[in-house]
């Protein structure tokens, strides 16, 4: 694939990305609107492997630092990085990485397993521990408790990786060639 | 409009981006170790009166603090809980005041001067065989792109709320991402038909704004 090409569609995912930060929260049970802009890190990494997905996300959060409101709820400039989710921020291009990576890793799967698999590693496991370091790091709390803090993500989280599962599925219907991870 | 710069002209909107942005990140250092309330209550008015020199549109931008309100307060009754109230208020305060001040630099910026004052820690990408060329070409185009697929899933969304919408709105991820997906096909042939990027003179990062 040309350089140009891959480019392109790392820019047109982390617009995408954007766009997902639109989708209206769903209040979840825990009464943590979950939004769809998590869900938009896993697929770029399912999709677009795990090279592109994290220069995507990286991209994206670029933006957002230079001043673009593109986070979910409108929120962007550089006060994102110095409020207590910076980390998810900063953890979204990594987790983009680990889940194009693991997809890869599991494309002998079927893609409905592989993806829930690679979006929980990259969406949930890669991307806590980073948002769980920022926010130990700008709240100065103890492991746990930055951990305790944000383990009421996590459910909402796991309903978004079986929904990137589903999208990943009906993709790979409609445009098989558009899942990177699963050429070849 | 996907900025969020204030084309509202005040005195922090011409000093120099790289000044700024080197203001916030010796502030966000020297603010740690402070450990007295009333100095940190005194930045926090200080802040806010930097908001208020700048006019009323920025003061009006403060409202941004409010998706984050729960979230404070949660950290607020932990921080009580485990380590007393003064240092949770430390705390408190001083996210809110790093938090509004790097959002000030935001808001005083445009998007090209901040650019222009990052786009020196690329250099290095050059060993690395990237121009950082592409890189302005790839920022511009997400700028460009972002309204299109905003439009797109509100399309959707309408579709959606006319077939009665009520559960399963994820769904809508699925055509969203399939049109996103077409439409880069279609970008990237536009692009190879004009001969790629290599060719393109001077990207620049169009956001519409004036001056």
């Amino acid at each position: 694939m040309s350089q140009d090409k891959s480019l392109v569609q790392i820019a047109l995912y982390a617009a995408l990305i954007a766009a997902m930060g639109l989708i209206p929260p769903i209040p979840f049970v825990t009464g943590i609107p979950i939004t769809a802009q998590t869900l938009g890190v896993m697929l770029a990494g399912v999709m677009l492997g795990p090279w592109r997905g994290a220069l995507s996300m990286a991209l994206f959060i670029f933006v957002v630092a230079l001043g673009a409101p593109l986070l979910s709820g409108g929120r962007g400039g550089l006060g994102v990085f110095m409020g207590p989710t910076a980390g998810f921020a900063i953890g979204f291009p990594f987790a983009a990485f680990a889940a194009g990576y693991m997809a890869i890793w599991l494309r002998r799967l079927p893609i409905f397993p592989a993806t829930l698999l690679a979006a929980i590693f990259g969406g949930i496991v890669v991307l806590y521990l980073f948002g769980i370091t920022g926010f130990k790091i700008i709240s100065g709390r103890e492991w746990l408790d930055a951990a305790a803090v944000m383990a009421v993500f996590i459910p909402g989280d796991l309903v978004k990786a079986v929904i990137a599962a589903s999208v990943a599925q009906a993709v790979a219907k409609g445009l098989p060639d558009a899942i990177l991870t699963r050429k070849g | 409009m996907i900025s969020l710069y204030m084309a509202h002209p005040s005195w922090l909107h011409k000093l120099p981006a790289g000044l700024k942005l080197l203001g916030l990140l010796l502030l966000s250092v020297l603010l740690y170790p402070v450990a007295n309330l009333g100095l940190m209550g005194l930045m926090l008015l200080f802040t806010l009166i930097l908001y208020a020199s700048v006019g009323k549109p920025a003061l009006r931008q403060l409202l941004i603090l409010k998706p984050l309100a729960p979230l404070f307060l949660l950290i607020f009754l932990m921080q009580t809980w485990t380590v007393g109230w003064v240092s949770a208020s430390l705390l408190v305060l001083r996210m809110l005041v790093l938090i509004l001040l790097a959002n000030l630099i935001t808001l005083t910026t445009r998007m090209d001067d901040m650019m222009s004052a990052i786009t020196p820690m690329f250099a290095p990408l050059k060993l690395f065989n990237i121009d950082p060329k592409r890189i302005a070409f790839a920022v511009t185009l997400l700028i460009r792109f972002v309204p299109v697929l905003m439009a797109v899933i509100q399309h959707l969304m309408e579709a959606w709320r006319a077939r009665g919408g009520k559960r399963q709105v994820w769904k809508l991820a699925i055509p969203l991402t399939i049109q996103s997906i077409r439409l880069s096909d279609h970008v990237a042939e536009a692009l190879a038909a004009r001969g790629g990027i290599s060719t393109i003179t001077n990207p620049r990062v169009s956001t519409h704004e004036p001056r």
